[in-house]
């Protein structure tokens, strides 16, 4: 046991997949040409409007009632002043004491048991530019068509104890977005950043220890790694009797480390102050509900029924719920099959093993879910074995064809001629008199080698269960 | 509440401002003469007054989600004071 306890809050930003800007009409489309998606408004020249799109709002509030926030009557924008080249206004539009969504939570579960996080808040802000260093760091070179990206920023209540339950955390916030369609949620790719707060205290200590801010972690791995390590190293200081001094901190993926950035007493004065240019959003109960009405049904949720409809154990029916697109596989499947556990076994083996182990998502194999149900069907039905199954799941994945093409092309049909597999069985039975005698003698190991025999000589289609049925009556007999 | 010239320091700093002594003695001054006839407003009672945050009583004024067309990137960089491969080029600002 640890002496101390570790408290770590998460502020999560999250971008809004709209498809033009939070103030202005450029295209949010990533990956464009450097400064091609960019105009008066997002570039900040003097005497332009922006103007508030009604899809950030909508996806913002979505998200906010999916994190059981309370959603406000009223929202509106304030300016936070900042100079920094990635920021053309030299403020950034966001919401200071009136934000879309307030006092929410979700469940997380770590080490099979479940814990209520608080979410503080949820608010509707603007992307900035994007900065590439160059000249030896002398100089930027700025690229503004991220600038005006919709963003919700999330902010939890300090109330996570271990980087895992971190870590459960940003999962469980990348699962609910993904179910509410709000964003690609693609960490490595930006669309879901993390920065975290995280202090040591003795253990039975009320008040919180001298923090840090961490920034920098742009995957699951590295936030987990990054407070594995601030944790460490904030206990070494204490260990020390030294002080942790309150300061933000870089996650350095390649060395392993956190690097202090600048310290508290240079903080950011924001000087937020409301927005001129925007004018306040009145929501009432009718809009609330509209928006509600579109909420799907969230990861947790579909967990339990899962369990309850399907008699998954919990662990199998919170992997598939974890991400959107793997339980529309699995719910997609049942389409073709009833077999909900075999269907779970597949996915939860094969597939997120093939998956994990080439580094892919889901999209990028050819796998259909109908595929995958037909070939529990074949199996199910006779018509191959499980082991040639593993065959065809593979030639699944790659070419994404139906099961019954591939078996049909590769001549897998499992062979269930009782005629045909005595024939193989007699022949290996005359081929291995050793094996025989060895059986007979009472050494039941022999007969597995003789199944095998048969199997290898059948190049893996003869049904196992004939084999055996029919090894057993040639040996006996 | 008066400006003194740690304030003036602490916002010049803020805007990336540099300032010589003199100036810095000028806009405490200054600052403190803003704030001054500022004060004047605190004579009224506005107890019943709800903070304003704008002047127009309008709310939800909101545009649909439709992509209009940007700036050629030639445009967009004709107020660029350097330019490099596409980008705004400027001095880098190291936190």
């Amino acid at each position: 046991m640890s002496k101390y306890e570790t408290v770590i809050g998460l502020e999560v930003h999250v971008e809004l997949h709209t498809k033009s800007k939070i103030f202005c009409g450029c295209s949010t489309e990533f990956g464009a040409p450097p400064n091609t998606h960019t105009c008066p408004v997002c570039l900040g020249h003097p005497g332009v409007l922006p103007v508030l799109n009604r899809q950030a709002v909508e996806y913002a509030m979505k998200a906010a009632m999916a994190l059981n926030c309370t959603i406000g009557d009223v929202s509106k924008f304030d300016r936070k002043n900042y100079f920094y080249p990635d920021s053309p206004k030299a403020y950034q539009i966001s919401q200071y004491d009136q934000p879309i969504g307030l006092n929410g939570w979700i469940d997380i579960e770590v080490n099979g048991e479940t814990k209520r996080i608080g979410i503080t808040r949820l608010h509707l802000e603007e992307d900035a530019g994007k900065l590439t260093h160059v000249d030896g760091g002398f100089a930027s070179l700025v690229d503004f068509n991220r600038v005006g990206t919709p963003l919700i920023e999330i902010v939890s209540e300090p109330d996570l104890r271990s980087p895992e339950e971190a870590r459960a955390y940003l999962e469980k916030i990348r699962a609910i977005m993904q179910y509410c369609d709000v964003s690609d949620v693609k960490m490595e790719e930006g669309s879901m950043r993390c920065d975290a707060n995280i202090s040591l205290r003795p253990v039975g200590q009320e008040e919180f220890g001298i923090r840090a801010e961490l920034k920098n972690m742009n995957s699951f791995r590295g936030v987990l790694r990054g407070l594995e390590y601030e944790q460490f190293r904030q206990g070494e200081i204490l260990d020390d009797g030294g002080v942790v001094v309150q300061e933000t901190r870089r996650w350095d993926e390649a060395q392993g480390k956190t690097l202090s950035m600048r310290g508290k007493e240079e903080a950011h004065d924001y000087r937020y102050f409301p927005d001129p240019d925007l004018i306040v959003l009145h929501i009432d109960d009718a809009w609330k509900e509209s928006i509600r009405s579109t909420i799907p049904e969230l990861p947790d949720a579909r967990q339990a029924r899962y369990s309850e409809e399907f008699g998954l154990p919990a662990y199998d029916a919170g992997v598939l719920t974890s991400s959107k697109p793997l339980a529309d596989f699995f719910e997609g499947s049942l389409a073709y099959t009833k077999d909900a556990k075999a269907v779970a076994n597949w996915m939860m083996g094969d597939l997120l093993g093939y998956l994990n182990s080439n580094s892919l998502e889901l999209s990028q194999v050819k796998i259909t879910p109908q595929g995958l149900g037909e070939m529990i069907g074949l199996i199910a039905g006779g018509t191959i074995s499980s082991k040639i199954a593993k065959t065809v799941f593979k030639e699944m994945l790659e070419s994404g064809k139906l099961p019954a093409v591939i078996v049909e092309e590769k001549g897998l049909v499992q062979i269930s001629d009782e005629g045909a597999i005595k024939q193989i069985v007699e022949a290996v039975v005359a081929a291995n008199p050793q094996s025989v005698e060895d059986y007979k003698a009472g050494k039941q190991k022999a007969i597995g080698f003789l199944v095998g025999q048969v199997m290898k000589e059948s190049k893996g289609k003869a049904n196992p269960g004939l084999v055996n049925t029919l090894l057993a009556e040639v040996l006996n007999g | 509440m008066s400006i003194t010239v740690k304030d003036v320091q602490h916002v010049a700093k803020l805007a990336r401002l540099q300032l010589s002594p003199e100036e810095e003695a000028v806009f405490t001054e200054q600052m403190n003469a803003i704030l001054q006839y500022a004060e004047k407003l605190n004579e009224l009672d506005t107890e019943n007054v709800k903070p304003t945050t704008h002047v127009l009583q309008v709310s939800n004024v909101m545009r649909d989600d439709v992509v209009k067309e940007s700036l050629s990137q030639e445009e967009a960089l004709l107020n660029a004071p350097e330019e490099e491969e596409g980008h705004f080029k400027v001095p880098a600002v190291l936190e």
